[in-house]
C-alpha cells in the first residue's frame, strides 16, 4: 500500500510538469490551431538560459524570475517572427516551421552549452517532504509551484480584461476584431505565455532527469498525450491530463513486470492512439452548444 | 450637411471576383438608413468594407477622416459597432462575458458596468441568462445579445447585417422597435440591411436600393416604400 501512495504520489509530482507542458501546448494549439513540436525545445532552452545565468552567480529565484521573462519576450519573438507570415499557410508550411524551429533551438543549445549531461539545482533540496518517506521536498516543490502557476492563470483569464480578450480571439478571431480587439497580438501574447510556462516545466523537471539538450523529448510526449487525453479544446482538461498520465506513467512502470520501466514512453503513444481512436475530443474537451 | 460616413467610388473584390463597382452613398448623422438589395447585391460586402474585412478600393470617410488602410480593430475603435451576418456570438462564453466584451476596448469602467445594467433594462430576457453560455440562447436572444454587444461600445454608428435572419415575426417586431429606440434616444447612426424589405422601411427614415454592386436608387423611406419598381422587386405587391 505504501508503494503505492509513493509511487502515486511521484506520479502527481512528475505529472505537474507535464500538466505544465500540455497547457503551453494547448494554449498556442488554442490560438493558431497547430501543436507546437518545439514547445519542449523551447523550454530546454529557457532551461539552459536559468543554468547559465547560475553559473554567472545570479541567486536561484531571481534567475528563476529573468528566465520567465526572457522566455516571454522569447516566445513572442519567435511568433513574430516565423509563424505571423506563416498565419494563412497551409497546415504542412506550419509543421515544416515547427520542425524547422526544433531543430534550430536543439543545436543552438548543443553548439553554446554542449551535449553532456550537467545537474541542474533545486531550491527545495531533496530530503523527505515533512518527514515522509512517500515523497521528496523537490517533488512537492514541483507540485506547489505548477498548483500556483495553475491557480494565477485561472485568475488571469477569467477574471482580467486581457484574459476575456485572449479567450474571445481565440474563440472566434473575426468577431474579436469586430469588437476592437487586435487578435494579432493576443496570439502572441499566447505564445509568450506558453513559452514561459514551458520554462516553468523545464527548470522544476531539470533536477530530476538533468539538463541536456534532449531533456525535454520524453516530457513533451507525455504533454502531447495529456493534452490530447485532457482534450485539446480545453486547458483544464490539459492540467487534469497532464496529472492522470504523470500517475498513470509510474503505476505501469511499477506494476506492468519488468518490461514496465522500459516500455514507460510507448505507453504514451499507445494512450495517445487508443484516445483519439475511442474519444477524439479528450476527456474533457466539452462539446460545444451550436446553434445554426 | 457634410455626412457622417462618405462612401464614394467602393470596389470590393474576392479574389479576382468584384463584387462592388463603385459604391456611392452618405449617413447622416442621427439617421436610420436601410440599405436593400436581393440575394448577392453587395449588402454585405459593403458592410464589410466598411469595416475592412474585404479587400476594396475607393474612399470610406467617417467623420472626414479616411478609413482606408486602417485595421478592422482600429475602425471599430473610432465609434463602428458591426453586428454580422450570422450575429458573431461568442458561443462558448457567458452571456455578461460577451457583453464585457463589447466594451473590451473602453476604458471608463464605472459606466461599463451601468451599461451592462442598461442592456438588461433594454432586453431584460439577457438578464435572466447572464451566466448561461451564450451558445444556449435562441436566436431571437443571441440577436438581441449581438446588438446589445455593439451597443456597448457607445457607438456613434452601428451597421446591422440581416438583424431579421431566422427570425419569428414578432420577435423581428421587438427587435426593429428596440433599434428605433435606439436611434432616437441613444442618438445612435443606424445602417441596416435588409431581405425585410417591408419592416426596414417602416423603420428607417432613409433607403437605397443596391443592385449588383451599385446603388440603383436612393430617397426617403417613404418615397422609396412608394416607387412602383420596389413594390414590385422587393414588397411583393
Amino acid at each position: 500500500m505504501e508503494l503505492f501512495i509513493n509511487q502515486v504520489l511521484a506520479g502527481v509530482a512528475t505529472g505537474a510538469i507535464y500538466a505544465c507542458m500540455a497547457l503551453a501546448v494547448v494554449m498556442i494549439y488554442q490560438a493558431i490551431d497547430h501543436l507546437n513540436f518545439a514547445q519542449g525545445e523551447m523550454a530546454m532552452f529557457s532551461t539552459f538560459i536559468a543554468w547559465q545565468l547560475m553559473q554567472w552567480g545570479v541567486p536561484y529565484w531571481w534567475a528563476f524570475l529573468l528566465t520567465l521573462a526572457f522566455s516571454f519576450a522569447g516566445g513572442i519573438a519567435i511568433e513574430r517572427a516565423l509563424f505571423k507570415p506563416l498565419a494563412k499557410a497551409p497546415v504542412l508550411t506550419n509543421v515544416a516551421g515547427f520542425i524547422a524551429l526544433f531543430a534550430i533551438v536543439n543545436s543552438v543549445a548543443g553548439l553554446t552549452w554542449d551535449f553532456t549531461i550537467k545537474p541542474f539545482p533545486t531550491p527545495f533540496g531533496n530530503s523527505p517532504f515533512l518527514g515522509s518517506q512517500l515523497i521528496s521536498t523537490h517533488q512537492a516543490g514541483m507540485i506547489g509551484v505548477t498548483v500556483g502557476l495553475l491557480i494565477l492563470l485561472y485568475l488571469f483569464f477569467q477574471f482580467t480584461r486581457i484574459g476575456l480578450a485572449m479567450r474571445a480571439a481565440a474563440a472566434l478571431p473575426e468577431s474579436a476584431r469586430l469588437v476592437g480587439i487586435n487578435t494579432s497580438w493576443m496570439i502572441a501574447l499566447g505564445w509568450g505565455m506558453a513559452s514561459a510556462i514551458g520554462a516553468i516545466a523545464g527548470i522544476l523537471i531539470a533536477p530530476v532527469v538533468f539538463l541536456e539538450p534532449n531533456m525535454m523529448g520524453g516530457v513533451l510526449i507525455y504533454g502531447f498525450a495529456a493534452a490530447v487525453l485532457g482534450g485539446l479544446s480545453s486547458p483544464l482538461g490539459a492540467v487534469i491530463g497532464g496529472f492522470l498520465v504523470g500517475i498513470f506513467e509510474n503505476l505501469a512502470g511499477t506494476y506492468i513486470g519488468h518490461v514496465g520501466n522500459e516500455l514507460k514512453l510507448p505507453i504514451a503513444l499507445a494512450l495517445i492512439i487508443i484516445v483519439l481512436v475511442l474519444k477524439p475530443a479528450g476527456l474533457f474537451g466539452r462539446p460545444i452548444v451550436k446553434r445554426v | 450637411m457634410t455626412a457622417m460616413l462618405n462612401i464614394k467610388d467602393l470596389r470590393a473584390y474576392y479574389g479576382q471576383v468584384q463584387a462592388l463597382h463603385g459604391l456611392e452613398f452618405g449617413l447622416n448623422e442621427g439617421s436610420l438608413t436601410t440599405l436593400l438589395g436581393a440575394n448577392g447585391a453587395g449588402k454585405t460586402t459593403t458592410l464589410r468594407a466598411i469595416c475592412n474585412m474585404v479587400r476594396s478600393t475607393g474612399s470610406i470617410e467617417f467623420d472626414g477622416a479616411s478609413l482606408t488602410g486602417r485595421s478592422t480593430e482600429n475602425i471599430v475603435r473610432l465609434g463602428i459597432a458591426h453586428v454580422p451576418q450570422g450575429r458573431g456570438t461568442f458561443t462558448t462564453l457567458t452571456v455578461e462575458e460577451n457583453l464585457q466584451l463589447g466594451a473590451i476596448t473602453r476604458k471608463d469602467r464605472a459606466a461599463v458596468t451601468s451599461d451592462i445594467e442598461r442592456m438588461y433594462d433594454h432586453f431584460p430576457v439577457l438578464k435572466e441568462r447572464h451566466t448561461q453560455q451564450a451558445g444556449t440562447l435562441s436566436g431571437g436572444e443571441q440577436q438581441m445579445l449581438a446588438v446589445a454587444r455593439a451597443l456597448m461600445l457607445r457607438p456613434r454608428l452601428m451597421l446591422l447585417d440581416e438583424p431579421s435572419f431566422g427570425l419569428a415575426p414578432l420577435i423581428v417586431r421587438d427587435l426593429f422597435k428596440i433599434l428605433g429606440k435606439i436611434n432616437r434616444e441613444d442618438k445612435v447612426t443606424i445602417l441596416v440591411v435588409e431581405q425585410n424589405a417591408q419592416l426596414a422601411l417602416e423603420l428607417a427614415d432613409k433607403a437605397y436600393v443596391i443592385e449588383t454592386g451599385r446603388i440603383v436608387m436612393s430617397g426617403s423611406a417613404a418615397e422609396i416604400a412608394n416607387n412602383e419598381d420596389v413594390r414590385k422587386s422587393y414588397l411583393g405587391y
